[in-house]
């Protein structure tokens, strides 16, 4: 569990109340303190840096890449995401499609672009990650809207709400175990309700965000990875059809949100 | 025109319908084995399957009474007939919370990280609430036979009294061996045990 040390730091400046109820209080009084600071935003500096940078063996820049809204568009771009693209034939969130691009763009191969998407501890952040915080910054206040017009969005919906309930495991978990009631929680750590519009909207519109306990800018594809390794399923394959589907399922439910991303967790 | 409308709202769910993709198809092709995590976990039981639904969901009688049954049908109750072990080594397992994960060291004993989602001893204010309060266990039931029996076939397999309950098969899926679950019984148990104070 990864609660112990982020407790033990909040514990350091904030006397425990006497019991947290039904919000993460003190991780709350914890983000209070940073008031309008977040360390993301340093890694979203990095991120445009790394956007307009020309990179790979053909020497480009991701300056052209399709995120949805056209080549090049990033304002508003990520609250659209994931969507079904046509030149890839598939439904990809965000950083799939950052992938697809420096492949097509960049050159590198799809191994090269997925070889390392999370920063180890105490590590800068790595390529997707800049990139995650930047983008989603730039979607800041837009209201999510994941399109379902096309017939493999709603497939990648419709599987998402499946692999949601998928109990599986030593442990008999789904996602659904921890995340399918309201006022919830694992310790003292609240568990939104991922299945309706309350706690999908505030879930999905504060990630990519900038994780305290770890110092670090996750994404969206890492905290879905997180919770399945608690879950003691086997490792969620970066940018992976299920992956992608989780996401596409919480995006929907989160329909009307304004985007508040990189947030700042626990 | 409105019949025209349906016919076209039908052709579309079906389209989705045929567009979806099998879950289980899915889910081989995006999980890597990793560490003590092999794909043989994604593999679902007859009860995981039938379970992989919405929270609050039922499952016609027969077929929950089937689940119920298989469950039972495993619980192994203790060898020397010993219920309870010690609370102390007990209270350790309930705060623990590994145990089984790819990032756990499967050298060391697994966790029943049941504060995660019961109160136990009230001096432990950070406890979850997906599963209910379970301060004063043993001071409430007392000691009976029956009342060991029941509590430890509710450790070991939880099914066997609720189809679809959420809670870990801690005997049955070998999480908890049978000496840590003599612990954990002894901390709800135990008149000495804080969860009895």
């Amino acid at each position: 569990m990864n609660w112990k040390p982020a407790l033990a730091v909040v514990a350091l400046v904030i006397s425990l109340p006497l019991l947290a109820q039904n919000d993460d209080n003190i991780f709350a009084q914890y983000r209070a303190m940073f008031g309008d600071d977040n360390p993301a935003e340093l890694v979203e500096m990095q991120g445009e840096e790394l956007w307009k940078t020309a990179r790979g063996p053909q020497h480009a820049s991701l300056a052209a890449c399709d995120l949805g809204l056209g080549a090049g568009v990033v304002a508003g771009a990520y609250a659209q995401l994931p969507r079904y693209f046509k030149d890839a034939d598939r439904v990809q969130d965000l950083e799939a499609r950052l992938a697809y691009c420096m492949v097509k763009l960049q050159g590198f191969t799809p191994e090269e672009a997925v070889a390392k998407p999370y920063s180890e501890q105490g590590q800068p952040a790595t390529d997707m990650e800049a990139l995650a915080a930047w983008i989603a910054g730039q979607s800041r206040g837009v209201p999510v809207a994941v399109p379902q017009s096309h017939p493999q969005e709603k497939a990648a919906f419709e599987l998402g709400r499946q692999l949601f309930n998928y109990r599986a495991g030593p442990y008999d978990f789904s996602c659904a175990t921890c995340h399918s009631q309201s006022d919830k929680r694992i310790r003292l750590q609240a568990l939104p309700n991922l299945t309706e519009a309350k706690g999908a909207r505030n879930a999905f519109a504060t990630w990519p965000g900038y994780r305290i306990s770890q110092g670090a800018v996750r994404t969206m594809e890492w905290r879905v990875g997180d919770c399945v390794r608690q879950q003691r399923f086997p490792q969620l394959v970066f940018t992976s059809d299920a992956a992608i589907a989780l996401i596409t399922y919480m995006g929907v439910l989160a329909a009307g949100e304004p985007m508040a991303a990189p947030g700042l967790k626990r | 025109m409105h019949f025209r409308k349906m016919i076209f709202a039908a052709s579309l769910s079906i389209a989705t319908v045929v567009g979806a993709a099998d879950p289980d198809a899915v889910i081989k092709g995006s999980f890597k084995a990793k560490n003590q995590a092999g794909l043989e976990r994604l593999e679902r039981s007859p009860m995981q399957a039938a379970c992989s639904g919405a929270v609050g969901m039922t499952l016609p009688q027969p077929e929950a009474e089937k689940i119920q049954s298989a469950a039972l049908a495993t619980v192994k109750f203790p060898a020397d007939g010993q219920f309870l072990g010690n609370w102390e080594a007990g209270e350790k397992i309930a705060q623990t919370g590994t145990g089984m994960q790819y990032s756990d060291d499967p050298a060391s004993p697994n966790g029943g990280n049941c504060y995660a989602c019961h109160q136990l001893a009230p001096k432990e204010i950070a406890f979850g609430n997906l599963g209910p309060s379970l301060t004063g266990y043993g001071k409430q039931r007392g000691q009976s036979a029956e009342i060991l029996k029941y509590t430890w076939t509710r450790l070991w397999n939880p099914h066997a009294y609720n189809a679809c309950s959420h809670m870990p098969r801690f005997g049955d899926g070998g999480i908890l061996t049978e000496q840590q679950l003599k612990d954990v019984m002894a901390l709800l148990f135990d008149p000495a045990s804080p969860v009895n104070q």
